[in-house]
């Protein structure tokens, strides 16, 4: 696990090496301030859901922005080969880079607790209900950052790595709003194989278990995979 | 600090890459991989490091098994990669920092480690730098100093001086014969002199399987002084191919004899006499004799070179 700890620490401050990371937390802060400040204005209801319900959204380019590089790059410039020939396994080096980038994503959060602090001014509050939609936000950005990770360690080529990464979030996420168009017996499957559906559950302010061993072992599922991927050059 | 090869063979789809090879590079020895672009060293390389796993065949770094305990082998090796990868972004001594920490370097001497290996390596004036504004030499020693910064037993160095200028190929050179002195060290390269200049020991290898294993001195000592003697015969119709052959053969001192073409009106032969001694003439004596026209006769002697081509070709 130290091995994981030095792999998150540099891959986290190279994210802020460079303009790139910076660039796309404002961009990500333009779009949900826009969506808070014109349904408190506007619409005049304090609340956080107008915010929740547009970051699901948000997420689906953000996540394959931000994992896309994760190994296409370092499979490009050879470094992954400096990466795989150092005396630590595959799997930590997996986990290392799941990390640092779902802590980006975590990050890229944290001023939004700003609109939970003015709304607060303003009237009551549920914090209960924030409290595990953030926590929703996150546990649904580690599904898609595996996901990206999955797609970034089958090519060197970063845009294919998005496109990938992009199209199989898309699909998870769109799922559950496709399920009039399904024949009955598939619905309760592909229910449960859908991102949002979860996300909705818990942003409602029920932490279920049965929506936490679905990110859980679907994150496990995706990274395992991405071990996979990076052993394939061994066949 | 020891490297042993045996019977180590890898395939690509249906290519093989490597055939069948086995070597060993006993401590405190400095071997020379040479070969054509594509010949496996580097295919080679990469299977000692448990970048790839053989398909066949095994592989001991310090009675390590490659393939059983990947992870403890890794910590004995020093590796540089063929075309230096590098993070880019990084700047020198983060980036050693980093790698120190990769090799489990224990946190207290980290430090002392980065020192040493910056002063080194030369890298004193640029340590600060990211590694994207380095020149290409500067670049090297900071992958030189990446691959020994653990204090590796065995170092293995990909193509060192590839893309460099000429000085920077000498400044290079002389770092890598200093550093091997009390290590078991092992490049590639596909250039003759490199080996020359800085290996005690060669390992030529073509199309995947090992062509010669030898010290410089001694690939060098059987081979140079070895004469080449070019002959060009007119035909004659009295004498046959064979005759021509068996009767050159019986010149005293003539090891081979090979008809290289054979066209209308002349036959193209090569000699390879004994070491150091000149049969030219007993060669026109018996040409006479036997009442032939010997249009061409020239010597010369066979470089490391040509011992390189005729060995890879």
């Amino acid at each position: 696990m130290k091995n994981s700890l030095t792999i998150f620490k540099r891959e986290l401050k190279s994210y802020f090496t460079s303009p790139v990371a910076y660039i796309i937390i404002v961009v990500f802060l333009i779009i949900t301030g826009w969506f808070f400040t014109s349904n408190l204005f506007v619409a005049g209801v304090i609340t956080m859901r107008s915010v929740f319900d547009i970051v699901p959204f948000i997420l689906l380019f953000y996540i394959p922005a931000i994992s896309m590089r994760t190994f296409s790059e370092e499979k490009k410039s050879g470094t992954i080969e400096l990466l795989l020939t150092k005396p630590i396994s595959d799997f930590e080096i997996v986990i290392g880079k799941f990390l640092s980038t779902l802590t980006l994503a975590a990050l890229t959060l944290v001023p939004t607790i700003v609109y939970v602090i003015s709304l607060k001014t303003l009237g009551p509050v549920d914090f209960g209900s924030i409290i595990s939609a953030y926590i929703g936000l996150v546990l649904m950005s580690g599904i898609y950052v595996s996901v990206g990770l999955f797609a970034s360690s089958l090519t060197e080529n970063q845009v294919v790595a998005f496109i990938v990464s992009f199209l199989v979030i898309f699909v998870l996420f769109m799922l559950n709003k496709i399920l009039v168009y399904v024949p009955a017996p598939l619905v309760s499957m592909l229910e449960y194989i859908s991102s949002d559906y979860h996300f909705s559950s818990i942003a409602r302010g029920v932490l279920d278990t049965k929506d936490l061993i679905y990110y859980f072992s679907g994150m496990s599922i995706l990274l395992l995979l991405t071990k996979t991927s990076l052993e394939s050059r061994k066949w | 600090m020891s490297i042993k090869v045996e019977n180590l063979s890898k395939f690509y789809g249906t290519q093989q890459a490597v055939k069948d090879i086995s070597f060993e590079v006993k401590t405190g020895e400095i071997v020379g991989f040479l070969g054509p672009n594509g010949a496996g060293k580097s295919t080679t390389m990469k299977m000692i490091t448990t970048y790839l796993t053989p398909n066949n065949g095994s592989i001991l770094v310090n009675d390590i098994d490659a393939q059983e305990n990947p992870i403890d082998v890794r910590r004995k090796i020093g590796y540089l990669p063929e075309q230096n990868p590098l993070y880019q972004e990084m700047n020198v001594v983060d980036y050693l920092n980093y790698t120190a920490e990769l090799q489990s370097v224990p946190k207290e001497s980290i430090p002392d480690a980065v020192k040493k290996m910056i002063k080194v390596c030369g890298l004193e004036e640029v340590k600060h730098k990211d590694i994207s504004e380095l020149s290409k030499g500067y670049k090297q020693r900071v992958g030189l100093a990446q691959a020994m910064i653990h204090n590796p037993d065995v170092i293995l160095l990909d193509e060192p001086t590839s893309g460099l200028d000429p000085n920077q190929i000498i400044e290079i050179r002389k770092l890598i014969r200093d550093l091997g002195k009390h290590k078991t060290l092992m490049l590639s390269t596909h250039i003759l002199q490199e080996v020359q200049a800085t290996c005690d020991r060669v390992i030529i290898i073509n199309n995947g399987e090992i062509v010669a294993d030898g010290t410089t001195d001694s690939l060098q000592k059987s081979f140079q002084g070895q004469l080449n003697i070019h002959l060009i015969i007119k035909k004659d119709p009295k004498y046959g191919r064979e005759k021509l052959i068996s009767s050159l053969e019986t010149i005293k001192n003539v090891e081979k004899v090979k008809v290289i073409s054979d066209d209308e009106n002349s036959w193209t032969v090569d000699l390879t006499a004994t070491k150091g001694i000149d049969v030219r003439e007993e060669i026109f004596k018996k040409i006479v004799s036997l009442d032939m026209v010997l249009l061409e006769l020239h010597q010369d002697e066979t470089s490391l070179e040509d011992i390189f081509r005729k060995l890879t070709t």
